[in-house]
């Protein structure tokens, strides 16, 4: 419908971005409806979300003819950016941040640069920016979720932790099963992504190497050879921030620092 | 305000032991110390910095002020791992670990690197009076045998003081008289020093020798159990 209204893409593009956003503050009123108050926290994520995607992309036709070092910096600026964004789900953790990009950079960065020496991922700019920022927006998710997962479970069992700590267990040993409760939720969505390629979604990648004329049995390889990176970089990723986060929720007495209401 | 002394070793003294939180006073200058073989009650209203004294003998919170000697030891010298386990800790709710009533016993010794035996495991069991449970799992035990074993998992550790944070609270008037009596056993037979935080005065009164009364954060008042509560 919109594709008769609007005749130029930019304007078709604003319009269709209209069309998402709204349905998206119909979620957030409905949320509302049930006292579950997203509004500022998803206006907020939207805007800039557009802001950040319109300049990048912008600017995306300069960095691509770069030289294919400059991919390196690119990445790495994605890594602290991921990590500033997941450490906002930590709220109270100690050093969330560095835990974070210390997490992602260990997990995505580590694939990153083992796929590309390997070539899986090609060199160029125009494929590892666009690949690694994927294996990197994934591990962010993965670490948020991982760490608020851990967050909440050590909030509502911190008699539990406290009871082992007194029972002459180390800080590591009384949350571990909090550990690998938050490590395998969160990797839920990556396991779901890949259980579910093809059947439930086909991803924007595989249609853009058709449409740039690549074989379709490569390019349906190539989206396995993707998510399954994701998955690596993902775990990876959880499994180094787990275990950074649950000795930074202790003092070197080994007492619990994450309480309710400190 | 510092408890008298009377006659019988220390085993552990308190120091102008405070903690102050965001500029709140959980507890301040207590001084006091607690002899060997004897029940000493922390009693006083909701709010008074008693559960904050407990866990600060356990070294669960940091002082803020103050320390705590443990036989003439500053307890920030001892690995707080090893200290914990000599000062073993019974909490309000039992808080017991999913799996069997053994597993939950053994989790002490285990940490050290020890093997508790069935043998060791059934007579603990026996005496908190749950001979035969060793291999029940916890989610099916009552309230009153839940901390029965809370108990035998911190005896499990052989503590030489317990600390004891209302242990009774959440039960009923049964449980509570059995966990009592279980009390006044283990402190009897084993030799054990207790210190007993509890809001209950009649239940200060018959277990308690000594207490102290804390009031906002400070000992208002130290002696004799009788003394302290006919004050």
């Amino acid at each position: 419908m919109l594709k008769l209204i609007f005749h130029n893409e930019l304007g078709l593009g604003l319009a269709q971005a209209g069309a998402a956003a709204l349905a998206a503050v119909v979620v957030v009123l409905l949320a509302r409806k049930r006292s579950i108050h997203l509004e500022s926290e998803t206006v907020i994520a939207m805007v800039r979300g557009l802001v950040q995607i319109v300049a990048v992309g912008s600017i995306l036709v300069l960095l691509l003819r770069g030289p294919r070092w400059t991919s390196v910096f690119l990445l790495a600026a994605m890594i602290v950016a991921a990590g500033a964004t997941s450490a906002r789900r930590a709220k109270g953790m100690p050093q969330a941040f560095r835990v974070s990009a210390w997490s992602i950079a260990a997990g995505a960065g580590s694939i990153i640069a083992l796929m590309t020496w390997l070539g899986v991922i090609d060199t160029a700019i125009t494929s590892l920016v666009p690949v690694g920022s994927m294996l990197i927006a994934n591990a962010m998710n993965t670490n948020g979720l991982a760490l608020n997962r851990f967050r909440s479970d050590i909030l509502s069992h911190v008699g539990e932790v406290e009871t082992a700590l007194a029972l002459g267990a180390a800080g590591t040993r009384s949350v571990e099963p909090y550990v690998q409760a938050s490590f395998e939720a969160s990797l839920i969505p990556a396991i779901d992504s890949l259980r579910s390629l093809g059947i439930v979604w086909i991803p924007g990648l595989m249609a853009g190497m058709l449409l740039s004329g690549s074989r379709p049995v490569y390019a349906a390889i190539y989206q396995f050879v993707v998510l399954a990176m994701i998955f690596a970089a993902s775990g990876l990723t959880a499994f180094v921030s787990t275990i950074l986060i649950r000795e930074r929720i202790f003092t070197s007495a080994e007492q619990l620092l994450l309480q309710p209401g400190r | 305000m510092t408890l008298p002394t009377t006659s019988g070793p220390a085993i552990l003294r308190a120091e102008h032991l405070g903690r102050i939180v965001n500029s709140k006073i959980l507890l301040e200058d207590a001084t006091f110390e607690v002899r060997v073989g004897e029940i000493l009650a922390i009693i006083g209203p909701s709010g008074s910095g008693k559960s904050s004294l407990l866990r600060l003998l356990n070294r669960l919170d940091e002082p803020t002020s103050g320390t705590v000697y443990l036989e003439g030891t500053d307890y920030r010298q001892i690995v707080p791992r090893e200290l914990r386990r000599k000062l073993g800790m019974v909490t309000q709710r039992a808080f017991l670990f999913p799996g069997t009533v053994a597993s939950n016993l053994r989790f002490g010794p285990a940490q050290r690197g020890e093997t508790l035996s069935d043998d060791s495991v059934e007579k603990l069991l026996e005496q908190v009076g749950l001979k035969g449970y060793a291999s029940r799992d916890v989610a099916n035990l009552s309230g009153g045998e839940a901390q029965r074993v809370s108990v035998a998992r911190t005896l499990a550790n052989s503590p030489f003081l317990l600390l004891l944070d209302e242990p009774t609270s959440a039960l009923d008037d049964a449980s509570k008289q059995g966990v009592e009596h279980l009390i006044q056993n283990i402190v009897r037979h084993q030799n054990l020093t207790c210190v007993l935080v509890t809001h209950d005065v009649a239940q200060a009164s018959r277990l308690a020798q000594r207490a102290l009364f804390l009031q906002s954060g400070r000992i208002v008042r130290a002696g004799p159990i009788d003394e302290v509560l006919n004050a």
